[in-house]
Protein backbone atom coordinates (compact mmCIF):
# COMPACT_ATOMS: atom_id res chain seq x y z
CA UNK A 1 0.00 0.00 0.00
CA UNK A 2 1.36 3.70 -0.72
CA UNK A 3 1.66 5.10 2.44
CA UNK A 4 4.52 7.33 0.66
CA UNK A 5 2.67 8.81 -2.10
CA UNK A 6 -0.15 9.58 0.72
CA UNK A 7 1.58 11.27 2.04
CA UNK A 8 2.81 13.28 -0.76
CA UNK A 9 -0.45 13.94 -1.73
CA UNK A 10 -1.13 15.46 2.08
CA UNK A 11 2.28 17.67 2.08
CA UNK A 12 1.72 18.80 -1.36
CA UNK A 13 -1.15 20.72 0.30
CA UNK A 14 1.34 22.46 3.00
CA UNK A 15 4.12 21.80 5.13
CA UNK A 16 2.61 19.15 8.24
CA UNK A 17 3.80 17.16 11.24
CA UNK A 18 3.92 13.43 11.69
CA UNK A 19 0.47 13.57 13.81
CA UNK A 20 -1.11 15.82 11.33
CA UNK A 21 -0.47 13.72 8.49
CA UNK A 22 -1.53 10.35 10.40
CA UNK A 23 -4.88 12.33 11.63
CA UNK A 24 -5.23 13.26 7.99
CA UNK A 25 -4.82 10.23 6.42
CA UNK A 26 -7.45 8.34 8.43
CA UNK A 27 -9.77 11.26 7.90
CA UNK A 28 -9.86 10.24 4.28
CA UNK A 29 -9.61 7.03 4.32
CA UNK A 30 -11.70 6.26 7.72
CA UNK A 31 -10.16 3.71 9.95
CA UNK A 32 -9.45 1.32 6.91
CA UNK A 33 -5.65 1.52 6.83
CA UNK A 34 -4.38 2.62 10.13
CA UNK A 35 -1.44 4.12 10.70
CA UNK A 36 0.45 4.58 13.56
CA UNK A 37 2.94 7.35 13.84
CA UNK A 38 5.98 5.30 13.99
CA UNK A 39 5.33 4.04 10.22
CA UNK A 40 4.81 7.76 9.75
CA UNK A 41 8.22 8.75 10.34
CA UNK A 42 9.81 6.00 9.14
CA UNK A 43 7.73 6.79 5.79
CA UNK A 44 8.98 10.28 6.51
CA UNK A 45 12.99 9.17 6.77
CA UNK A 46 12.77 7.45 3.46
CA UNK A 47 10.91 10.33 1.10
CA UNK A 48 13.25 13.03 2.67
CA UNK A 49 16.60 10.25 2.15
CA UNK A 50 15.20 9.83 -1.49
CA UNK A 51 15.06 13.91 -1.87
CA UNK A 52 11.32 13.53 -2.18
CA UNK A 53 10.32 15.75 1.15
CA UNK A 54 12.87 18.07 3.62
CA UNK A 55 12.70 18.93 6.95
CA UNK A 56 10.62 22.36 6.98
CA UNK A 57 11.83 23.30 11.02
CA UNK A 58 10.11 22.91 14.26
CA UNK A 59 7.11 25.40 15.65
CA UNK A 60 7.13 26.54 19.07
CA UNK A 61 5.82 23.39 20.49
CA UNK A 62 8.48 20.95 18.62
CA UNK A 63 6.80 19.76 16.15
CA UNK A 64 9.02 18.79 13.42
CA UNK A 65 7.28 20.08 10.20
CA UNK A 66 8.29 18.52 6.30
CA UNK A 67 7.50 20.06 3.07
CA UNK A 68 6.98 18.00 -0.55
CA UNK A 69 10.27 19.04 -2.55
CA UNK A 70 9.91 19.52 -6.46
CA UNK A 71 11.07 16.31 -7.19
CA UNK A 72 8.98 15.08 -4.54
CA UNK A 73 5.45 17.09 -6.47
CA UNK A 74 6.72 15.41 -10.16
CA UNK A 75 7.13 11.81 -8.18
CA UNK A 76 3.30 12.40 -6.93
CA UNK A 77 2.19 13.67 -10.81
CA UNK A 78 3.78 10.60 -11.68
CA UNK A 79 2.08 8.55 -9.53
CA UNK A 80 -1.36 9.81 -10.40
CA UNK A 81 -0.71 9.79 -14.08
CA UNK A 82 0.07 5.86 -14.01
CA UNK A 83 -2.59 3.37 -13.40
CA UNK A 84 -1.74 1.21 -10.24
CA UNK A 85 -0.48 -2.19 -11.65
CA UNK A 86 -2.62 -5.34 -11.93
CA UNK A 87 0.40 -8.02 -12.70
CA UNK A 88 1.05 -9.99 -9.53
CA UNK A 89 -2.12 -10.53 -8.17
CA UNK A 90 -2.17 -9.92 -4.14
CA UNK A 91 -1.88 -13.28 -2.27
CA UNK A 92 -5.26 -14.02 -1.58
CA UNK A 93 -6.05 -16.68 1.99
CA UNK A 94 -9.29 -17.31 0.68
CA UNK A 95 -8.49 -18.27 -3.17
CA UNK A 96 -5.70 -20.30 -1.64
CA UNK A 97 -7.86 -21.90 1.23
CA UNK A 98 -10.65 -22.89 -1.16
CA UNK A 99 -7.98 -24.24 -3.65
CA UNK A 100 -6.52 -26.35 -0.76
CA UNK A 101 -10.07 -27.15 0.61
CA UNK A 102 -11.16 -29.10 -2.85
CA UNK A 103 -7.34 -30.95 -3.13
CA UNK A 104 -7.53 -32.04 0.91
CA UNK A 105 -9.85 -35.48 1.43
CA UNK A 106 -12.44 -34.79 4.47
CA UNK A 107 -13.05 -31.11 4.20
CA UNK A 108 -16.57 -30.17 3.57
CA UNK A 109 -16.07 -27.09 0.82
CA UNK A 110 -19.42 -26.35 1.06
CA UNK A 111 -19.71 -25.55 4.66
CA UNK A 112 -16.48 -23.96 4.49
CA UNK A 113 -18.30 -21.54 0.97
CA UNK A 114 -20.75 -21.26 3.37
CA UNK A 115 -19.42 -19.95 6.29
CA UNK A 116 -17.36 -17.04 4.62
CA UNK A 117 -20.19 -15.75 2.88
CA UNK A 118 -22.03 -15.17 5.92
CA UNK A 119 -19.03 -13.78 7.21
CA UNK A 120 -18.23 -11.74 4.27
CA UNK A 121 -21.93 -10.84 4.32
CA UNK A 122 -21.84 -9.36 7.77
CA UNK A 123 -19.22 -7.45 6.69
CA UNK A 124 -21.19 -6.31 3.93
CA UNK A 125 -23.84 -5.06 5.96
CA UNK A 126 -21.81 -3.25 8.38
CA UNK A 127 -19.81 -1.16 5.42
CA UNK A 128 -23.33 -0.42 4.01
CA UNK A 129 -24.87 0.49 7.41
CA UNK A 130 -21.56 3.06 7.61
CA UNK A 131 -22.17 4.06 4.14
CA UNK A 132 -25.97 5.35 5.05
CA UNK A 133 -24.00 7.32 8.15
CA UNK A 134 -21.61 8.54 5.71
CA UNK A 135 -24.28 9.34 2.96
CA UNK A 136 -26.39 11.09 5.63
CA UNK A 137 -23.24 13.35 7.21
CA UNK A 138 -22.33 14.43 3.81
CA UNK A 139 -21.60 18.10 3.93
CA UNK A 140 -20.29 18.60 0.60
CA UNK A 141 -16.49 18.63 1.76
CA UNK A 142 -13.41 16.59 0.22
CA UNK A 143 -12.91 14.59 2.75
CA UNK A 144 -16.28 13.18 3.39
CA UNK A 145 -16.75 12.31 -0.45
CA UNK A 146 -12.69 10.53 -0.08
CA UNK A 147 -14.69 8.31 3.05
CA UNK A 148 -17.19 7.51 0.89
CA UNK A 149 -15.44 6.25 -2.15
CA UNK A 150 -13.00 4.20 0.06
CA UNK A 151 -15.91 2.45 1.95
CA UNK A 152 -17.70 1.96 -1.58
CA UNK A 153 -14.13 0.19 -2.77
CA UNK A 154 -14.73 -2.04 0.34
CA UNK A 155 -18.76 -2.91 -0.48
CA UNK A 156 -17.95 -3.38 -3.92
CA UNK A 157 -14.98 -6.01 -3.23
CA UNK A 158 -16.98 -7.64 -0.69
CA UNK A 159 -19.33 -8.25 -3.29
CA UNK A 160 -17.46 -8.99 -5.38
CA UNK A 161 -16.35 -11.82 -3.14
CA UNK A 162 -19.98 -13.47 -2.22
CA UNK A 163 -20.71 -13.58 -6.14
CA UNK A 164 -17.45 -15.79 -6.25
CA UNK A 165 -18.72 -17.70 -3.31
CA UNK A 166 -21.91 -17.92 -5.50
CA UNK A 167 -20.28 -19.29 -8.08
CA UNK A 168 -18.15 -21.25 -6.71
CA UNK A 169 -20.91 -23.45 -4.82
CA UNK A 170 -22.56 -23.93 -8.30
CA UNK A 171 -19.06 -24.89 -10.05
CA UNK A 172 -18.83 -27.57 -6.92
CA UNK A 173 -22.36 -28.80 -7.90
CA UNK A 174 -22.02 -28.68 -11.22
CA UNK A 175 -18.57 -30.71 -10.54
CA UNK A 176 -20.32 -33.27 -8.25
CA UNK A 177 -23.06 -34.06 -10.92
CA UNK A 178 -20.48 -34.65 -13.34
CA UNK A 179 -18.65 -37.09 -11.21
CA UNK A 180 -21.74 -38.82 -10.14
CA UNK A 181 -22.23 -39.51 -14.07
CA UNK A 182 -18.83 -40.28 -14.93
CA UNK A 183 -18.79 -43.06 -12.13
CA UNK A 184 -22.25 -44.46 -13.44
CA UNK A 185 -21.68 -44.10 -16.96
CA UNK A 186 -17.88 -44.02 -17.71
CA UNK A 187 -18.07 -42.73 -21.50
CA UNK A 188 -21.68 -41.29 -22.26
CA UNK A 189 -22.51 -37.49 -21.41
CA UNK A 190 -25.01 -36.53 -18.63
CA UNK A 191 -28.81 -37.76 -19.63
CA UNK A 192 -30.88 -34.93 -21.09
CA UNK A 193 -33.91 -35.61 -18.81
CA UNK A 194 -31.54 -34.34 -16.15
CA UNK A 195 -30.83 -30.84 -17.97
CA UNK A 196 -34.46 -30.43 -18.77
CA UNK A 197 -35.34 -30.80 -15.29
CA UNK A 198 -32.72 -28.75 -13.83
CA UNK A 199 -34.21 -25.85 -16.31
CA UNK A 200 -37.33 -25.81 -15.27
CA UNK A 201 -36.87 -25.50 -11.32
CA UNK A 202 -34.53 -22.37 -12.49
CA UNK A 203 -37.78 -20.76 -13.54
CA UNK A 204 -39.96 -21.57 -10.03
CA UNK B 1 -33.15 -4.41 15.84
CA UNK B 2 -31.40 -5.98 19.18
CA UNK B 3 -33.42 -8.65 20.54
CA UNK B 4 -35.08 -7.49 23.67
CA UNK B 5 -36.17 -4.74 21.45
CA UNK B 6 -38.04 -6.97 19.43
CA UNK B 7 -41.82 -6.93 19.90
CA UNK B 8 -44.05 -10.05 20.51
CA UNK B 9 -45.45 -10.04 17.37
CA UNK B 10 -44.27 -10.29 13.81
CA UNK B 11 -45.89 -8.64 11.00
CA UNK B 12 -44.89 -12.02 8.97
CA UNK B 13 -44.74 -15.50 10.44
CA UNK B 14 -44.50 -17.74 8.17
CA UNK B 15 -45.06 -21.11 10.33
CA UNK B 16 -43.48 -24.70 8.82
CA UNK B 17 -44.58 -23.60 5.78
CA UNK B 18 -43.92 -26.03 2.38
CA UNK B 19 -45.03 -26.21 -1.20
CA UNK B 20 -44.62 -28.83 -3.35
CA UNK B 21 -45.44 -28.46 -7.62
CA UNK B 22 -46.72 -31.28 -9.57
CA UNK B 23 -47.48 -34.98 -8.56
CA UNK B 24 -45.77 -37.81 -8.02
CA UNK B 25 -42.78 -38.49 -10.11
CA UNK B 26 -42.88 -34.73 -11.40
CA UNK B 27 -43.21 -33.97 -7.61
CA UNK B 28 -41.00 -30.68 -7.08
CA UNK B 29 -40.82 -29.25 -3.17
CA UNK B 30 -39.86 -25.70 -3.89
CA UNK B 31 -40.26 -25.30 0.23
CA UNK B 32 -39.62 -27.39 2.92
CA UNK B 33 -40.65 -26.08 6.39
CA UNK B 34 -39.55 -22.86 6.42
CA UNK B 35 -39.93 -20.90 9.57
CA UNK B 36 -39.10 -17.22 9.20
CA UNK B 37 -40.68 -14.06 11.04
CA UNK B 38 -40.10 -10.68 10.41
CA UNK B 39 -40.86 -8.10 12.72
CA UNK B 40 -42.00 -4.29 13.17
CA UNK B 41 -39.06 -2.00 11.67
CA UNK B 42 -36.97 -5.06 9.94
CA UNK B 43 -36.16 -5.47 6.47
CA UNK B 44 -35.28 -8.94 5.24
CA UNK B 45 -33.09 -10.10 2.45
CA UNK B 46 -33.82 -13.22 0.82
CA UNK B 47 -30.69 -14.78 -1.27
CA UNK B 48 -30.14 -18.05 -2.84
CA UNK B 49 -29.09 -19.37 -6.21
CA UNK B 50 -32.47 -19.67 -8.88
CA UNK B 51 -34.56 -22.59 -8.64
CA UNK B 52 -33.63 -21.98 -4.10
CA UNK B 53 -37.32 -20.83 -3.62
CA UNK B 54 -37.03 -17.41 -2.84
CA UNK B 55 -39.57 -15.78 -5.02
CA UNK B 56 -41.79 -19.05 -4.25
CA UNK B 57 -41.23 -17.94 -0.21
CA UNK B 58 -42.38 -14.26 -1.31
CA UNK B 59 -46.01 -15.72 -3.16
CA UNK B 60 -46.64 -16.80 -0.35
CA UNK B 61 -45.94 -14.69 2.17
CA UNK B 62 -48.42 -12.22 -0.02
CA UNK B 63 -51.21 -14.56 0.15
CA UNK B 64 -50.56 -15.35 -3.65
CA UNK B 65 -50.31 -18.81 -3.25
CA UNK B 66 -51.12 -21.17 -0.46
CA UNK B 67 -48.60 -23.29 1.05
CA UNK B 68 -48.96 -27.24 1.18
CA UNK B 69 -48.34 -27.97 4.33
CA UNK B 70 -47.98 -25.37 7.45
CA UNK B 71 -49.40 -21.42 7.70
CA UNK B 72 -48.89 -17.88 7.13
CA UNK B 73 -49.70 -15.36 9.08
CA UNK B 74 -49.67 -11.88 8.02
CA UNK B 75 -50.61 -9.18 11.56
CA UNK B 76 -51.70 -13.13 13.53
CA UNK B 77 -54.24 -13.66 10.94
CA UNK B 78 -53.70 -16.65 9.47
CA UNK B 79 -54.05 -15.80 6.00
CA UNK B 80 -55.34 -19.86 4.64
CA UNK B 81 -58.65 -19.44 7.24
CA UNK B 82 -59.75 -16.39 4.79
CA UNK B 83 -62.22 -16.29 2.07
CA UNK B 84 -61.57 -14.69 -1.01
CA UNK B 85 -62.67 -11.44 -0.35
CA UNK B 86 -61.01 -10.54 3.03
CA UNK B 87 -57.74 -12.32 1.94
CA UNK B 88 -57.75 -9.69 -1.08
CA UNK B 89 -58.89 -6.84 2.13
CA UNK B 90 -55.74 -7.97 4.06
CA UNK B 91 -53.64 -8.04 0.71
CA UNK B 92 -55.04 -4.57 -0.44
CA UNK B 93 -54.30 -2.93 3.19
CA UNK B 94 -51.27 -4.29 4.95
CA UNK B 95 -49.30 -5.82 2.31
CA UNK B 96 -47.11 -3.71 -0.34
CA UNK B 97 -46.25 -6.08 -3.30
CA UNK B 98 -43.35 -5.08 -5.76
CA UNK B 99 -43.97 -7.92 -8.58
CA UNK B 100 -40.69 -9.15 -10.39
CA UNK B 101 -42.31 -7.92 -14.13
CA UNK B 102 -43.93 -4.86 -12.22
CA UNK B 103 -47.51 -5.85 -12.85
CA UNK B 104 -48.38 -2.21 -13.38
CA UNK B 105 -51.97 -2.06 -15.33
CA UNK B 106 -51.46 -0.58 -19.40
CA UNK B 107 -54.48 1.48 -19.38
CA UNK B 108 -53.90 3.61 -16.35
CA UNK B 109 -51.13 6.27 -15.93
CA UNK B 110 -48.81 6.07 -12.83
CA UNK B 111 -50.25 7.62 -10.58
CA UNK B 112 -53.92 5.88 -11.28
CA UNK B 113 -51.62 2.61 -11.01
CA UNK B 114 -50.53 3.76 -7.10
CA UNK B 115 -53.38 5.51 -6.41
CA UNK B 116 -55.81 2.14 -7.31
CA UNK B 117 -55.23 0.57 -4.11
CA UNK B 118 -56.30 3.37 -1.96
CA UNK B 119 -59.89 3.76 -4.19
CA UNK B 120 -60.37 0.40 -4.02
CA UNK B 121 -59.97 1.04 -0.28
CA UNK B 122 -62.83 3.71 0.21
CA UNK B 123 -60.26 6.52 -0.17
CA UNK B 124 -61.73 9.38 -2.40
CA UNK B 125 -60.08 10.03 -5.58
CA UNK B 126 -58.74 13.12 -4.94
CA UNK B 127 -56.83 12.02 -1.74
CA UNK B 128 -55.67 9.10 -2.93
CA UNK B 129 -54.07 11.18 -6.03
CA UNK B 130 -52.38 13.23 -3.58
CA UNK B 131 -51.21 9.95 -1.68
CA UNK B 132 -50.21 9.08 -5.27
CA UNK B 133 -48.53 12.35 -6.29
CA UNK B 134 -46.26 12.26 -2.51
CA UNK B 135 -45.49 8.85 -2.85
CA UNK B 136 -43.70 9.84 -6.93
CA UNK B 137 -42.12 12.36 -5.36
CA UNK B 138 -40.40 9.99 -2.76
CA UNK B 139 -38.97 7.69 -5.23
CA UNK B 140 -37.82 10.79 -7.11
CA UNK B 141 -40.52 10.49 -10.41
CA UNK B 142 -42.56 13.03 -9.27
CA UNK B 143 -42.54 13.89 -13.09
CA UNK B 144 -44.15 10.22 -14.17
CA UNK B 145 -46.98 11.04 -12.71
CA UNK B 146 -49.24 11.03 -16.06
CA UNK B 147 -47.25 8.95 -18.12
CA UNK B 148 -48.65 5.48 -19.44
CA UNK B 149 -46.22 2.42 -18.48
CA UNK B 150 -45.86 2.11 -22.21
CA UNK B 151 -44.38 5.17 -22.11
CA UNK B 152 -41.50 4.56 -19.58
CA UNK B 153 -38.57 2.42 -19.67
CA UNK B 154 -38.14 -0.86 -17.04
CA UNK B 155 -36.42 1.46 -14.54
CA UNK B 156 -39.25 3.49 -14.39
CA UNK B 157 -42.20 1.33 -14.47
CA UNK B 158 -39.71 -0.45 -11.65
CA UNK B 159 -40.22 2.70 -9.86
CA UNK B 160 -43.77 3.33 -9.95
CA UNK B 161 -44.29 -0.73 -9.02
CA UNK B 162 -42.77 0.23 -5.75
CA UNK B 163 -44.55 3.90 -4.82
CA UNK B 164 -47.62 1.57 -5.67
CA UNK B 165 -46.05 -1.11 -3.06
CA UNK B 166 -45.45 1.75 -0.47
CA UNK B 167 -48.79 4.04 -0.21
CA UNK B 168 -50.78 3.72 2.38
CA UNK B 169 -49.80 2.71 5.42
CA UNK B 170 -48.77 -0.96 4.61
CA UNK B 171 -47.48 -2.72 7.64
CA UNK B 172 -45.60 -5.20 5.42
CA UNK B 173 -43.90 -4.82 2.05
CA UNK B 174 -42.63 -7.78 -0.53
CA UNK B 175 -40.61 -7.37 -2.79
CA UNK B 176 -39.55 -9.54 -5.82
CA UNK B 177 -35.89 -8.30 -6.89
CA UNK B 178 -36.98 -4.23 -6.31
CA UNK B 179 -33.72 -3.38 -7.78
CA UNK B 180 -33.31 -5.61 -10.99
CA UNK B 181 -34.14 -2.88 -13.56
CA UNK B 182 -32.19 -0.20 -12.06
CA UNK B 183 -28.65 1.36 -12.24
CA UNK B 184 -26.52 1.20 -9.08
CA UNK B 185 -27.03 4.51 -7.81
CA UNK B 186 -30.70 4.69 -8.12
CA UNK B 187 -31.35 1.06 -7.07
CA UNK B 188 -29.61 2.22 -4.28
CA UNK B 189 -31.59 5.17 -3.32
CA UNK B 190 -34.58 2.81 -3.78
CA UNK B 191 -33.26 0.63 -1.56
CA UNK B 192 -32.94 3.62 1.24
CA UNK B 193 -36.54 4.71 0.82
CA UNK B 194 -37.53 0.94 1.15
CA UNK B 195 -35.14 1.35 4.35
CA UNK B 196 -36.73 4.60 5.82
CA UNK B 197 -40.09 2.98 5.03
CA UNK B 198 -39.02 0.30 8.07
CA UNK B 199 -36.88 2.67 10.30
CA UNK B 200 -40.31 3.87 10.55
CA UNK B 201 -41.79 0.52 11.51
CA UNK B 202 -42.80 -1.27 8.70
CA UNK B 203 -41.58 -4.74 8.17
CA UNK B 204 -40.27 -5.58 4.54
CA UNK B 205 -39.20 -8.86 2.81
CA UNK B 206 -37.00 -8.88 -0.62
CA UNK B 207 -35.90 -11.35 -2.88
CA UNK B 208 -32.44 -9.96 -4.11
CA UNK B 209 -29.32 -11.88 -6.00
CA UNK B 210 -26.99 -8.93 -5.41
CA UNK B 211 -25.14 -9.02 -2.32
CA UNK B 212 -24.88 -5.20 -2.25
CA UNK B 213 -28.53 -4.42 -2.23
CA UNK B 214 -29.08 -7.51 0.78
CA UNK B 215 -26.80 -5.76 2.47
CA UNK B 216 -29.40 -2.91 3.34
CA UNK B 217 -31.18 -5.31 5.15
CA UNK B 218 -30.95 -5.94 8.86
CA UNK B 219 -30.71 -9.46 8.23
CA UNK B 220 -29.98 -11.85 5.68
CA UNK B 221 -31.31 -15.31 5.15
CA UNK B 222 -29.94 -17.92 2.50
CA UNK B 223 -32.11 -20.69 0.82
CA UNK B 224 -30.90 -23.46 -0.63
CA UNK B 225 -33.07 -26.75 -2.31
CA UNK B 226 -35.87 -24.99 -0.71
CA UNK B 227 -34.76 -24.89 3.37
CA UNK B 228 -33.36 -22.27 4.81
CA UNK B 229 -30.28 -23.04 5.62
CA UNK B 230 -28.14 -19.75 6.72
CA UNK B 231 -28.76 -16.12 8.29
CA UNK B 232 -26.69 -13.11 9.32
CA UNK B 233 -27.40 -10.48 11.45
CA UNK B 234 -26.47 -6.94 11.33
CA UNK B 235 -23.60 -6.43 13.59
CA UNK B 236 -22.98 -2.79 14.94
CA UNK B 237 -21.98 -0.17 12.65
CA UNK B 238 -18.62 -0.36 12.20
CA UNK B 239 -17.24 -3.00 14.62
CA UNK B 240 -15.15 -5.04 12.24
CA UNK B 241 -13.12 -1.92 10.52
CA UNK B 242 -13.02 -0.62 14.62
CA UNK B 243 -11.55 -3.82 15.44
CA UNK B 244 -9.12 -3.40 12.38
CA UNK B 245 -8.11 -0.20 13.98
CA UNK B 246 -7.53 -1.47 16.80
CA UNK B 247 -5.29 -4.22 15.88
CA UNK B 248 -3.05 -2.12 13.67
CA UNK B 249 -2.42 0.03 16.53
CA UNK B 250 -1.10 -2.77 18.82
CA UNK B 251 1.23 -4.28 16.15
CA UNK B 252 3.03 -1.00 15.49
CA UNK B 253 6.36 -0.54 13.14
CA UNK B 254 5.52 -2.83 10.65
Amino acid sequence: MSIRHGLLALLDQGPRYGYQLRSEFEARTGATWPLNVGQVYTTLGRLERDGLVESAGEDDEGHQFYAVTDEGRSELRRWFDTPVPRTNPPRDELAIKLAMAVTVPGVDVAAVVQGQRRHSMKALQDYTRLKGRALAADTGTGGDLAWLLVLEQLIFQTEAEIRWLDHCESRLGQHAERQAAAAAEPVAAPPARRAVKSRDRGRL
Amino acid sequence: MTEELKPAKPVLHLDRVSRVHGHGAAEVHALRAVDLKVYPGELVAVMGPSGSGKSTLLTLAGGLDTPSEGQVLVEGIALGELDRKKLAAVRRRSVGYVFQDYNLIPALTAAENIALPRELDGVSARAARKEALAALEELGIAELADRFPDDMSGGQQQRVAIARALIGQRRLVLADEPTGALDSTTGESVLAVLRARCDAGAAAMMVTHEARHAAWADRVVFLRDGRLVDETARQDAGSLLVTAAANARKDDDR
